[in-house]
Order: C-alpha cells, then sequence, then structure tokens
C-alpha cells in the first residue's frame, strides 16, 4: 500500500487562466521517504500540490502514479493511492473526531455499502498512531490547534494511502510543529508512508526531509538531499536572501541563519571598533549581546 | 442514541398526523374520526375529516420533502442560511407556475410540476451564480442576501403577471403563500413520484455531502468529484421543492428550520441528518397547520404564513449568532 508508489512530474505546466504559476517543471518523488518542497511565496509549491492531487488540470505535462496518468484515473482510485490534507480544510461544526476520521474511509466505500470491519480497523489504527485514541468522541471544536492538526492527519491516514500534506505546520506552536513532523516521521519509518509536503520553515524541512524540493518561480530550482540543496546560493535564488549556512547542532543537518539589513556578519566588529553608538544601543536593547562583543566573536561556528 | 431520536420524531408525527385529522374549526369526535378514515362520510363531522385527510397528507409528504430539500442544500452549499424558501427556489417554482396558467393557458398537475421543477431550478443557478460573484465566493450573508433580493423580486413578478388577470387571481393566489388547504387526492398522486425521485438522489448524496463538509479540496482528495457530487444533490432538492411548490405553493423556513434543530440532536452526519430532517419536516409543517387552524379559528392561517412566523425569528437567531460560519 505505501512505499511502492512512484509519483513523478513531467513538463508540468500549471496555471490558472491565462497566469503560468507553474512551467516546465520536472519532479521525481523518491518512493518511501519524506519531500519537502519550499520556495518563496507565490512560487508555485501549492499549485504543484494541488496539480499532483488531481485538483488542478496541468495546461500541458503531467503527473504520473505508477506510470499512469493521474487526470485520467477513476478519482476514488486514485484516492486510495494518493490522500491529500490541505491547509486548511473545514470541520463541520460540532463533528467528533471519530466521525472525521471516519469519514477518510470514503474512496474505500461504494455508494450504498455498509460500514465494515475494515473501516473500524482503520480508524482505530489512525487515532492511535497520531495518539488521538482517547480524543475519539471529543468534538473538533474543543481541541488545541495541535490535536486538531494530529486529527486531520488521521483522516487522511485513515484513507491508508501515500500522503501529500500542504504546509501541515501552519498556524501551529512550535513545539506543535515539532510534534506534528515528528509524527509524520514515525509514519515514515514505521510504515513507509511516501510523505510528500509543502513547508515554509526551510530549517525544519531541512531537519525533517530526506529530499529537499527548492522552487523558484515555477521551477524547480534544486533537488536532492537536504546538505547538497541548503546553500547560501540557493537561499539567495529561491528566498532573495543573503543568509549563512551552519551546521545544527542538534540534527548536523544544514540550518540557515538569514542575514537581515540590520544584522550583517561584520556587526560584531562593528561594535568591537566602536562604531556607531547608535547601532550598539539598539543591539542591546535587542538582545543584549553588543555589550560584550568578544563573547560573541568566539570562533569555532562549523560551515556546511 | 441516534435511533431513539429518530423513533420519538416518528412517534411525533404519527401524533401530529392524527391530531390534523382530529383538530379544525368543527370538532369532532373519535368516533366519527374512525369512521371517515374508513371511508364513512355520513354526517357532517365525518365529511369534515374526510376533508381533512388529504391536507394531512400533503402536510406531511411536503414538510418531509421540504425539510430534506433544506438540509441537502445547507450541505450542497455549506450555507447554514440555505433554504428553499430564503433561496427563493420556492418562489422561483411559483413564477413558473403563474407565468404557465397566465399565459400558456397550462391547467394539469404535471405541467404545473416540470414548470415548477423548471423554475426551481433556474432560480437556484440564477441565485447562486449571484452569491458567489466578488471576493470569497458564495459565502453565507452573499447568498441568503442574494436570494431575499431575488425572492422578492419574483413575488413582484407574480403580481404583475397576476393583476391584469381577474379571471385567475383567484386560482394562481395559493402559488402566492403556501398553503395545505386546498389538497386533493389528484394532486398529491402527481406529485408524488417526483418526490420519491428527488427523495432517492438526496439520500444517495449523504456520502458525497459527508465529504464536501469537509471542504472542496479535501472532498477532492478523498474521491469525490465535487462538481457532479453538487450537482446531483442540488438537483434532487430542487426537485423536491418544485414538486411541493406546484401543489402546495411556496412555504418557506421548514428547510432552515428542521435541519438545525436536527444537527443540535444528532449530529452533522448526513446519512442520520438526511431522513432525520425529512421526519422532522414532516412534524413542522403538519403542527403549523394545525397551529395555523387554531389560532384563527373558525377561520385558518395559510400554513405558508404560520411557518414564516416560526421560522423569521429563528433565521434572525442564526445570522446574530456571533459569526456565520460555512457548515
Amino acid at each position: 500500500m505505501t512505499g511502492t508508489h512512484r509519483l513523478e512530474a513531467n513538463g508540468l505546466t500549471l496555471g490558472y487562466r491565462d497566469r503560468i504559476v507553474v512551467e516546465g517543471l520536472d519532479l521525481a518523488v523518491p518512493p518511501g521517504r519524506i519531500t519537502a518542497v519550499v520556495g518563496a511565496n507565490a512560487c508555485g509549491k501549492s499549485t504543484l500540490l494541488r496539480s499532483m492531487s488531481r485538483l488542478l488540470a496541468p495546461q500541458s505535462g503531467q503527473v504520473l502514479l505508477d506510470g499512469r496518468q493521474i487526470h485520467s484515473m477513476p478519482a476514488k482510485e486514485l484516492a486510495r493511492t494518493l490522500g491529500l490534507l490541505p491547509q486548511s480544510p473545514l470541520a463541520p461544526e460540532g463533528i467528533t473526531v471519530a466521525d472525521l476520521v471516519g469519514r477518510g474511509r470514503h474512496p474505500h466505500q461504494r455508494l450504498l455499502s455498509r460500514w465494515r470491519q475494515e473501516d473500524d480497523a482503520a480508524v482505530a489504527a489512525a487515532l492511535e498512531a497520531t495518539g488521538t485514541t482517547e480524543l475519539a468522541d471529543r468534538a473538533i471544536d474543543e481541541l488545541s490547534g495541535g490535536q486538531r492538526q494530529r486529527v486531520w492527519i488521521a483522516m487522511v491516514l485513515a484513507q491508508q494511502t501515500d500522503l501529500l500534506l500542504d504546509e501541515p505546520t501552519t498556524f501551529l506552536d512550535v513545539n506543535h510543529q515539532v510534534e506534528v513532523l515528528d509524527l509524520l516521521t514515525d509514519l515514515n519509518r514505521g510504515r513507509g508512508t511516501t510523505i510528500v509536503m509543502v513547508l515554509h520553515d526551510l530549517n525544519l524541512a531541512a531537519r525533517y526531509a530526506d529530499h529537499l524540493v527548492a522552487m523558484a518561480a515555477g521551477r524547480v530550482h534544486a533537488a536532492g538531499a537536504p546538505g547538497e540543496v541548503l546553500t547560501a546560493g540557493v537561499v539567495r535564488t529561491v528566498f532573495g536572501l543573503e543568509s549563512r549556512i551552519v551546521a545544527d547542532p542538534v540534527s548536523g543537518r544544514p540550518l540557515v541563519l538569514p542575514i537581515g539589513r540590520h544584522h550583517t556578519e561584520g556587526a560584531d566588529r562593528a561594535g568591537e571598533h566602536g562604531a556607531a553608538a547608535g547601532m550598539r544601543e539598539r543591539d542591546a536593547l535587542q538582545g543584549g549581546y553588543a555589550r560584550q562583543p568578544e563573547e560573541r566573536s568566539s570562533p569555532g561556528e562549523p560551515e556546511a | 442514541m441516534r435511533v431513539l431520536w429518530l423513533l420519538l420524531a416518528a412517534v411525533l408525527t404519527a401524533l401530529l398526523g392524527a391530531a390534523s385529522l382530529v383538530i379544525g374549526s368543527r370538532e369532532v369526535p373519535w368516533t366519527d374520526v374512525l369512521a371517515a378514515l374508513q371511508g364513512s362520510a355520513d354526517n357532517l363531522n365525518q365529511a369534515a375529516v374526510t376533508k381533512r385527510i388529504p391536507r394531512t397528507v400533503l402536510a406531511l409528504l411536503a414538510g418531509a420533502a421540504l425539510g430534506l430539500a433544506g438540509a441537502v442544500m445547507q450541505g450542497v452549499t455549506r450555507n447554514p442560511l440555505a433554504d428553499p424558501g430564503i433561496l427563493g427556489v420556492n418562489m422561483g417554482a411559483s413564477l413558473a407556475v403563474a407565468v404557465g396558467i397566465a399565459w400558456f393557458g397550462m391547467f394539469s398537475y404535471t405541467a404545473f410540476i416540470w414548470t415548477a421543477i423548471l423554475g426551481a431550478a433556474v432560480t437556484a443557478v440564477f441565485v447562486y451564480a449571484i452569491g458567489s460573484l466578488g471576493r470569497g465566493g458564495a459565502t453565507p450573508l452573499k447568498l441568503a442576501l442574494a436570494g431575499a433580493a431575488t425572492s422578492a423580486a419574483l413575488v413582484s413578478f407574480i403580481s404583475a403577471v397576476v393583476l391584469p388577470r381577474a379571471d385567475i387571481a383567484q386560482s394562481v393566489r395559493s402559488w402566492q403563500i403556501g398553503g395545505v388547504g386546498g389538497a386533493g387526492f389528484e394532486g398529491i398522486g402527481r406529485m408524488l413520484p417526483f418526490l420519491i425521485a428527488g427523495a432517492v438522489i438526496c439520500l444517495l448524496a449523504a456520502r458525497p455531502l459527508n465529504s464536501l463538509a469537509l471542504g472542496d479540496e479535501l472532498a477532492a482528495g478523498l474521491g469525490e468529484r465535487v462538481a457532479v457530487a453538487r450537482a446531483a444533490a442540488a438537483l434532487g432538492a430542487v426537485m423536491l421543492c418544485g414538486a411541493v411548490t406546484a401543489i402546495a405553493g411556496p412555504i418557506g423556513f421548514v428547510g432552515l428550520v428542521v435541519p438545525h434543530l436536527c444537527r443540535l440532536l444528532i449530529g452533522v452526519d448526513h446519512r442520520w441528518l438526511l431522513p432525520f430532517s425529512a421526519l422532522t419536516g414532516a412534524a413542522l409543517l403538519t403542527a403549523s397547520d394545525v397551529a395555523g387552524r387554531i389560532i384563527a379559528r373558525p377561520e385558518e392561517l395559510d400554513v405558508g404564513i404560520v411557518t414564516a412566523l416560526v421560522g423569521a425569528p429563528f433565521f434572525i437567531y442564526i445570522v446574530r449568532r456571533q459569526k456565520v460560519r460555512e457548515l
């Protein structure tokens, strides 16, 4: 069921009316791995995901699942292989967790078929995997943001498919972001579920993805292991942002340190030489470290 | 629990149906009611009850159809304010029938029903298109406003069509204000096949509606063909509204109140919500009809007026809730 399906895009051009968002994009999703798609706002990453789940028909090119064009597959058959969690799904007012997760069984049911044992088993397993079993009888409206997101993931899990997720961590506190990404990693490691997700946070993407896809202006700018893809040059092209890349002391993956207009790499030295007093004051206000510049200039930052 | 509510609703509906036979401008003892039910019309009492039988049947059927149609419309549009009356669908059906009678000399029930369904369908598409214009698509309030405005315009059109025709004014009156008082078994019989077809389509839409409730994107991800499902469910609802309006005239608010009440009692699963809404709709319309006979004794209020009296405050309550969220 999972970890064996090949999903790829060939020469994909996508757009709305006459506005082209994605042009001539090629992408191969490694089966059984976690792929993260990153890129600036409006670079086409959500549009790409919409097309890969058949919400949007390509203007040219194709999306292939195991060599078959998904846009000509029966809707339910596709939905038994590929599940989608959009950015902001709607929860009917007062719906219970169990009822919501049960709706993930839709593609496995016929118009009049009854609820079967395997449906129950799939729902129970999905609740279990996401740690939401105790919430089963609660109404969605009562849950915290993190719990709610886990329930949504349980819903697509009940579908028993590979997963496409559009920014699954948006609107979540950082602890819940990590919780959700840990959960997805568990699913990937434990069941071999192929996961493709659009992520905003470069550093979390680098930490959790096996395969990182950086998009710019509707094309794949770079794709591969996070360590290869995330360079200062790529960040500059993709986000138009200067940055330092260091090794994440926690995971060893690349960590992007953005450089804004107010914090240049020479800022500490500027403090040392007693330049612009105003800048020193502002630095002091922001963190107090400008007062001890010698501490900050301690070397040994690992270069990626 | 849900089964219990369903049984309770069934019992209540049956009781109200019985009350509808007993209560009226003339007091009738039970013995005469039972005799009348067996086909006897020997005295005035029994004759009065005999007249109440088709009226009760129509109230039950029309209420069930409108309750079901309202629940489906709310599901299709994900709009808590959707109702065949508020969206102008019933008024569209009425105008179509009025035009048919005034300009084309239409007179058969079957013609009324087909025309009414056509009018209902055109109005539904029109209102949905108007309500979807602009930013944010068909939000609840925009859709309700488009429906209310269209409804008001349609009422004026009906008057414009009927006013110069004193000869048909009386017969067209029942398509201006809904009522079940003039019911006969012939009209009911003609309406029934359409109601059954519409109800079957609506009930088959239960599962797709459950998916649509999670948003179009997720529904598509679950393998639902969103546009097809929505169109099919809407067609079922339009058939129900058109057929009912052709026979009973435009009756509003049943389709608004009933699904909300039902959702409170048995939740948001359309597989339960739809049949429960049908039962509760039958109960509400029958109760309203009986109430209309009691309030205005010895005259009677048309049931369309009674449901408006009940439904309008409810409508305001829903709009006034802190935010009108999509379903």
